[in-house]
C-alpha cells in the first residue's frame, strides 16, 4: 500500500460523489416531465414515438397496469434479442462469419441483457457479429437501464402522493429516461472515449505481421457506442470477452477513470434525484450517504488485500502486490476501486480478473453483490433496492420502540413489510439453492477452473452474480454448457422480475395512504442516526443469509492460505 | 392487455432503430471522419505494413527485444482443430488465467518464469508484473523496473551499450497521469520499434 494508491482511491470516490448532484438534479427534471435544455430538440422525436405506438401520454396506470406493461415490453425484448442471436449467420455486418449462438447460450445472453445482468456466458470478439452487438446487445443496455430507472417516478410518486389510484405512465417513463438521459449522455461518452482511443469501426479484423514477423490477427468493432451505455446503464456486458481490462475497451487511465465513474455516476444521481422528487433532497443524500460508506469500505478491503500481495510468489522473490490478472496501466490501486465500484452497482464489467483476486479481496466483490445489490446497485434496481431495506429498517426501528413504522410520510403495514421480505429474500433462495445443487452435480463441476475453495467461490460467484444482476464473474467456470446457461438464465429473470413485482405493489399500496405529516415521535430518516440503522440492517441480513457459504469459500481460502496450503 | 402488447413491440422497435442503428451508426460516421486514427484501432505502420496496434501488446520471445507480460491467451491447435494450444498475446480471443492465488498450477507457472529469469542471471527481486499474466492477455506495457531488468540480455544480444539502452528505455517510460493516477510502465512495441531504429542509426 502507498499513499498515492490511497491518494487515487480518494480521487474516484470523490469524483463520482461530486457529479451526483447536478446529475441528479437534471434526472429529477426529466423523470418530473419538466422541461429541460434538451426539450426543444426532443419533444418532437418524443411525440413522434408515442403517436407511432399510440400512446396517450396524460393517460396514468395503476401499479398493476404499470408493471403488465414493464413485462409486455421486456418480454418482446427477450424474444427479439433472443431471435438475432439464433439468426446470427443469416444477418448482415458478420465480417468474421459467425454462425448462430446455441439455443441455451442464444437463452442465456437474451436473458442477461434484458434483465440487466449482462452476464457474458459468451466471449464476444470470438462469437458475436456487429449486428448482434450493435443491434441485439446495445437496444437491450438502453432499454434493460431505462426499464430499471422508470420505476423511481412511481417510487417517488409513491411517497410524494396521497390517496393515489395510479402511479404515472410506464412508457412515458421509459421513453423520456431514454431519449433525455441515455442517449444523450451515451453519445458524449461515446466521443470522449473514441478520441482516448476506443475503436469504433465496422472493418474486419485486423491481420498485422509483428516486428518479429508472427502474424497477429486484431480484433475490431464498434467498440465505443456500446462501451458508452454499458457503463453508464450499469450492464457491464463486455464488446470483448474480458472486458474493460482490454486494451481497446480501456486504453489508458483517461478512459479508466471515465468508465468507472460511469459506473456509479447515474446510480448515486439516481438517490439525490428521488429525494428532489419527493420534495425532500437530504432523504437522497442520507440514502447516498449508506451507499457511499460501503463504497469507502470496500475499497479500503480490496486495495488492502491486493497490495499485500501473494506469499507463494513472495517467497521465490518475486516483489509487489498480486499483478495476477491485472493490467500495468491500471495497477492496484485503480483494480481494486474498479472491482468495488462494478459490484457494489450491478455494473458487473471489469478492469481486472477477479478470479485470480487474494482471498479477501475477492471476497469483497462477492459480498457487494450478495448484498443485495443496493449499495448503490443497478440504475434504479439499487436505489428501489435501498428503499426495501429502508422499509425493514423502519420496521425494525417500530417493533424497537413498539410504534407503527413509517418512512417518508407513508404508514408501513403488513403489506409493504411482506412485499419487502418476499423481495429480499428471492435473492438467497436462488443463490444458494443452485450453488448448493451446483457444488455436487457432476455435469457443473466439470466447468471449474480452479480446485479446492476458489473452485467453489466460482459457483457461488457466478449465482451471486446472476442473481444480483451484475454479470461479473470469477471467470475462471466455463459457464456456456447447459446446465449454467439454463440455471443462470432461470436465476436472472426470477430476481429481476421476482422483485420488480414486489416493489411495484409496495408502490401502488404506498400510494394509495394518506400521508402523515411529521410529529414529534417520528424517526427522522435523513441523519445519521437513520444512516447507521440501514447500513447495520443490510450487514444484518445479508451476514445471516450468506456467512456460511462464504464462510467455505474465500474465508477457509484465506486460512488456508496463511498456513502455507495450496491446491 | 393485447394493446399493451401492440404498443410494447412498437416502442421496441423504435427504440431498435434509434440505439441499435442510428445510434452507433452516426458515432462511427463521425468518428471516421473526425478521429480517423483511433476509431480504426490505433494501428502502427513500419515501411507501409501493420506491424501492430499501439494499444494491443505482442508476442515477443527473441533475446533482442524487451519482452512483455506472460499471456494467457489460447488459439486453435493447426495441426488438430477441436484442440486448443497455448498462442500468447491472440488478439482475437482475449483471456486472462483467472486462476486462484493458491491454486498449484499458478504457483507451478510463476515458480517456472522465475526459474527462467534465474538462468539468464537475473538476481534480486523480480518485479511481479514480469512473472503474472494481465487479466486481458493483451498487456501492451511493463513497468519500468521490468524494462531494466531486461537491458543486460537485449544489450549482450545487440551488442550495444546497457547505457545507452537505459537512457532508451528512461525516454519511453511514461508517468502517471497527472503525477497521480495509474502507474508508471513502458510500452513494449513502442520500445521495441524505438530499439529497431536504433541499430538502424
Amino acid at each position: 500500500m502507498t499513499l498515492n494508491g490511497w491518494l487515487q482511491i480518494a480521487i474516484m470516490l470523490a469524483l463520482v460523489v461530486l457529479t451526483a448532484r447536478p446529475l441528479g438534479s437534471f434526472l429529477a427534471t426529466v423523470m418530473d416531465g419538466r422541461r429541460c435544455f434538451l426539450t426543444p430538440a426532443l419533444m418532437p422525436v418524443e411525440g413522434r414515438i408515442y403517436a407511432l405506438a399510440g400512446v396517450d401520454q396524460t393517460r396514468e396506470q395503476t401499479w398493476l397496469q404499470y408493471v403488465a406493461a414493464l413485462l409486455a415490453f421486456n418480454a418482446a425484448g427477450f424474444v427479439l434479442l433472443y431471435a438475432i442471436l439464433r439468426l446470427q449467420g443469416f444477418l448482415p455486418l458478420n465480417p468474421q462469419g459467425f454462425g448462430a449462438l446455441s439455443e441455451h447460450l442464444a437463452f442465456n445472453t437474451a436473458v442477461s441483457f434484458v434483465t440487466n445482468t449482462n452476464w457474458q456466458s459468451y466471449g464476444g470478439e470470438t462469437t458475436l457479429s456487429y449486428f448482434s452487438q450493435m443491434v441485439g446487445l446495445t437496444v437491450q443496455n438502453f432499454v434493460s437501464a431505462a426499464t430499471g430507472m422508470a420505476i423511481i417516478v412511481p417510487l417517488a410518486r409513491a411517497f410524494s402522493r396521497a390517496n393515489a389510484s395510479t402511479v404515472g405512465n410506464f412508457w412515458v417513463d421509459l421513453t423520456r429516461v431514454t431519449l433525455y438521459v441515455l442517449v444523450p449522455l451515451s453519445i458524449v461518452m461515446a466521443f470522449a472515449l473514441i478520441a482516448l482511443g476506443v475503436p469504433q469501426n465496422l472493418s474486419n479484423y485486423i491481420d498485422a505481421t509483428t516486428l518479429e514477423g508472427a502474424k497477429q490477427t486484431i480484433a475490431q468493432g464498434p467498440v465505443a457506442s456500446q462501451l458508452a451505455i454499458k457503463q453508464l446503464g450499469t450492464n457491464g456486458g463486455g464488446f470483448f470477452n474480458v472486458n474493460s481490462a482490454h486494451p481497446y475497451e480501456n486504453p489508458n487511465i483517461w478512459t479508466n477513470t471515465l468508465e468507472a465513474w460511469g459506473i456509479l455516476a447515474l446510480a448515486l444521481a439516481l438517490a439525490v434525484a428521488f429525494g428532489r422528487m419527493i420534495g425532500r433532497e437530504r432523504e437522497g443524500w442520507a440514502l447516498l450517504g449508506v451507499m457511499m460508506l460501503f463504497m469507502i469500505v470496500g475499497c479500503a478491503i480490496a486495495y488492502w488485500a491486493e497490495a499485500a500481495g501473494n506469499p507463494f510468489m513472495h517467497a521465490m522473490g518475486v516483489d509487489g502486490g498480486n499483478m495476477e490478472g491485472k493490467e500495468v496501466r491500471f495497477g492496484i490501486p485503480q483494480s481494486a476501486v474498479w472491482a468495488t465500484f462494478t459490484t457494489g452497482a450491478s455494473n458487473g464489467s471489469v478492469n481486472s480478473m477477479h478470479d485470480s483476486y487474494m482471498p479477501l479481496g475477492g471476497l469483497v466483490p462477492l459480498l457487494l453483490i450478495q448484498i443485495g445489490e443496493v449499495v448503490p446497485g443497478g440504475v434504479g434496481s439499487g436505489l428501489y433496492g435501498i428503499v426495501v431495506f429502508a422499509i425493514i429498517a423502519m420496521f425494525v426501528a417500530g417493533l424497537m420502540v413498539g410504534r407503527t413504522p413509517e418512512y417518508l410520510g407513508k404508514k408501513l403495514e403488513a403489506k409493504e413489510v411482506k412485499m419487502a421480505m418476499l423481495a429480499i429474500l428471492i435473492m438467497p433462495a436462488f443463490i444458494l439453492g443452485f450453488s448448493a445443487v451446483s457444488a455436487v452435480l457432476p455435469a457443473a463441476l466439470a466447468g471449474l477452473n480452479n480446485p479446492g475453495p476458489r473452485g467453489y467461490s466460482e459457483i457461488l460467484y457466478a449465482f451471486s452474480s446472476a442473481a444480483g444482476n451484475n454479470g461479473s464473474a470469477f471467470a475462471g467456470l466455463t459457464a456456456n454448457a447447459p446446465w449454467y446457461d439454463t440455471t443462470l438464465g432461470i436465476t436472472m429473470l426470477a430476481c429481476r422480475f421476482g422483485i420488480i413485482v414486489p416493489v411495484m405493489a409496495i408502490i401502488g399500496s404506498l400510494a394509495a395512504k394518506p400521508r402523515l405529516a411529521p410529529s414529534s415521535g417520528t424517526f427522522p430518516t435523513d441523519g445519521a442516526l437513520f444512516v447507521a440503522l440501514l447500513a447495520g440492517v443490510i450487514v444484518i441480513v445479508s451476514g445471516l443469509e450468506f456467512f456460511p457459504a462464504l464462510a467455505l469459500g474465500p474465508i477457509a481460502e484465506h486460512f488456508q492460505m496463511l498456513a502455507g496450503k495450496t491446491f | 392487455m393485447l394493446q399493451q402488447l401492440r404498443i410494447a413491440v412498437v416502442m421496441l422497435l423504435s427504440f431498435t432503430v434509434l440505439t441499435g442503428v442510428v445510434y452507433p451508426l452516426a458515432v462511427s460516421g463521425v468518428a471516421w471522419v473526425m478521429m480517423q486514427d483511433q476509431a480504426l484501432g490505433s494501428l502502427v505502420r513500419r515501411d507501409g505494413k501493420v506491424v501492430g496496434s499501439a494499444l494491443v501488446g505482442q508476442a515477443f520471445t527473441s533475446e533482442r527485444y524487451f519482452h512483455p507480460r506472460p499471456s494467457a491467451t489460447i488459439g486453435t491447435d493447426a495441426f488438430d482443430p477441436s484442440k486448443t494450444v497455448d498462442a500468447p498475446y491472440n488478439a482475437a480471443a482475449s483471456t486472462g488465467s483467472n486462476l486462484g492465488p493458491i491454486t498449484k498450477k499458478l504457483i507451478e507457472r510463476v515458480q517456472g518464469s522465475v526459474d527462467e529469469l534465474r538462468k539468464e542471471g537475473i538476481a534480486g527481486p523480480v518485479p511481479v508484473d514480469a512473472v503474472t499474466t494481465s487479466s486481458s492477455g493483451l498487456d501492451p506495457d511493463i513497468s519500468p523496473q521490468n524494462a531494466l531488468m531486461q537491458i543486460p540480455r537485449v544489450a549482450k544480444a545487440r551488442g550495444v551499450t546497457e547505457d545507452r539502452l537505459r537512457r532508451l528505455v528512461n525516454g519511453e517510460v511514461e508517468g502517471r497521469a497527472l503525477g497521480v493516477l495509474g502507474e508508471p510502465r513502458v510500452n513494449v512495441l513502442r520500445l521495441n520499434l524505438a530499439l529497431d531504429s536504433l541499430g538502424a542509426q
